[in-house]
Formats: C-alpha cells, sequence, structure tokens
C-alpha cells in the first residue's frame, strides 16, 4: 500500500490516494484533503462526514448517496452543492472512507 | 515518497461528455436501466438527460409511475430469483401471475435499497438530470403536462431531442 503525507502525517492509501485506515483520519487531514480537491470544508460539510463516518464504521461499507440523504438528512441537491460534480466519490474521499461501490 | 500527496482524479475538467437515455418500455423491470443508468452518470459528474417516449411516459405519468408491472409473459428466459428452472410462458397468462411477479420484483429492488420508480425520479432530476417527455406519445395518450410529473421539464418533439442530445452519447432502453 502507497502512503501519502496529509497535514504533516503519514497516511496509508490505496492506489488512488484514498485513505485506507479508519483511525489515521482527523479534522486536520480532512481539511487538507478537501483542499486537495479544491473544497473548504463548512459548518455544512461537518455533519455529512461524521454521518459517512459513523454509518460506515456501523454498516461497514460507505454509504452511497441515497442513503446520506435518507438517512443522513441532507438533501441530494445540496450534497452536489457541497462536494461538486462527484459527490459520493469527494465526500468519501473527504471522510476517509472507501469510495462507495453500490450501484444506486 | 513525494512531497506531492497523492490526489484521486476526479476529473473535474472532463466536462465534455454528456449522456441521454431513450425510455422507451413501460414495465417495471424496463424502467430501471435508464434510470440506473443515468443516475450513475450524474454522480459522474456527467451532463445527464433522459426522454420518456412511448410506453416509457409512464415512467413520468403521474397516474401510472408508481404502478409499473412486471409480467413473464414474453419473457422466454424467465426463471426464479436465483433458481435453475425456467418458468413455462403457459402459466403466464393465468390471473394473479403478473401482480405475483410484479410483487416479487419489487421486493427484490427494495431488498437491494433501490427507490421505487416516483423517488428514482425525484432522485435524478435532484441530482440534475433533465427530464424530457415525448411529445407525439403525449399526444397520443391524450395527455397535458398536467398529468406528468412535475420533474419533466418540458414535452418536446423528436425534433428538439436531436437538438437537446447534440453532442452526448445516446442510450436506447
Amino acid at each position: 500500500m502507497p502512503t501519502t503525507t496529509i497535514a504533516g502525517t503519514e497516511v496509508q492509501v490505496d492506489d488512488e490516494g484514498f485513505m485506507t485506515e479508519y483511525d489515521e483520519w482527523n479534522e486536520d487531514i480532512a481539511n487538507e484533503l478537501a483542499s486537495n480537491i479544491g473544497i473548504e470544508l463548512s459548518d455544512a460539510h461537518w455533519p455529512i462526514l461524521s454521518f459517512l463516518r459513523e454509518d460506515y464504521k456501523e454498516q461497514g461499507e460507505t454509504p452511497m448517496l441515497r442513503r446520506v440523504a435518507n438517512v443522513g438528512g441532507v438533501p441530494t441537491k445540496q450534497l452536489f452543492q457541497l462536494f461538486p460534480k462527484k459527490p459520493a466519490k469527494k465526500m468519501s474521499y473527504i471522510a476517509g472512507v472507501p469510495k462507495p461501490h453500490g450501484c444506486v | 515518497m513525494t512531497d506531492k500527496p497523492l490526489v484521486p482524479d476526479f476529473g473535474d475538467d472532463n466536462t465534455e461528455r454528456k449522456m441521454c437515455f431513450i425510455a422507451s418500455k413501460g414495465t417495471l423491470d424496463m424502467a430501471y436501466p435508464s434510470l440506473v443508468m443515468a443516475n450513475a452518470a450524474l454522480m459522474e459528474g456527467i451532463e445527464t438527460h433522459i426522454f420518456f417516449t412511448f410506453w416509457g411516459l409512464d415512467m413520468v405519468t403521474k397516474k401510472h409511475m408508481s404502478d409499473l408491472q412486471f409480467t413473464w409473459m414474453g419473457n422466454t428466459a424467465m426463471h426464479p430469483p436465483g433458481g435453475r428452472f425456467h418458468m413455462p410462458q403457459a402459466m403466464a397468462g393465468l390471473p394473479g401471475m403478473t401482480a405475483m411477479a410484479t410483487r416479487m420484483m419489487k421486493k427484490q429492488i427494495s431488498d437491494l435499497d433501490v427507490p421505487e420508480i416516483p423517488e428514482f425520479i425525484e432522485m435524478i432530476e435532484a441530482a440534475g438530470g433533465q427530464l424530457w417527455a415525448c411529445k407525439m406519445s403525449v399526444d397520443m395518450m391524450g395527455y397535458e403536462k398536467d398529468d406528468l410529473a412535475d420533474e419533466v421539464i418540458d414535452i418536446i418533439t423528436a425534433t428538439e431531442f436531436i437538438e437537446v442530445s447534440q453532442g452526448a452519447q445516446i442510450i436506447f432502453t
């Protein structure tokens, strides 16, 4: 597994750059991951990242967008505004969880 | 290891891709392919359109969209989910078979946490998908704009669809 340095910490990532160790994530890292892809985290982003991380821990897989909308309670439109173009992939990248694998 | 962090390529600069789906069937099983693929395209940041024509219009008609049916009449490949044996065509026409097959398929779809048609249409619209109804089909069925789901942007002619789909990858379902 490759490693990369995020916010001064060496973290393990997959070939694309998604973090692979759940516990290596912290808020400083999230801020830097976000800025790597041109997103500045605001108060609106954090609850979504927390939901992704908690849900991943409970369910063992990254929630799809529909679950983030229905269970996490953030409307789809807002998810597209906060994480433009590819919300599912971008939010999981910043939350330090794997890319979602479902079809819907 | 380099100083530059490894960052996934989200392909944000790659904006020229555009996809148009033509949804022409009104059965439950044939409603999903265009919706699932259109949704996936939207998740990838691709400009996405769906053109609902002929029976596919049922997918966005208030009267029908919650009640699409699945029948195995004419589906000679029909077998039970995960089952090995094919189900005889002669049984497909028996009373109640379509209702039963529809119920089973709806359950399988919901077990996968995939939404029913109305919610799916809502979701695709919220994700930026652009939905169009075919004028000839609307006229054939005697519908007005009000008979269609609110998510439908407009009723357009075949010519207008060709204009909308300029430069797109077009997928007929």
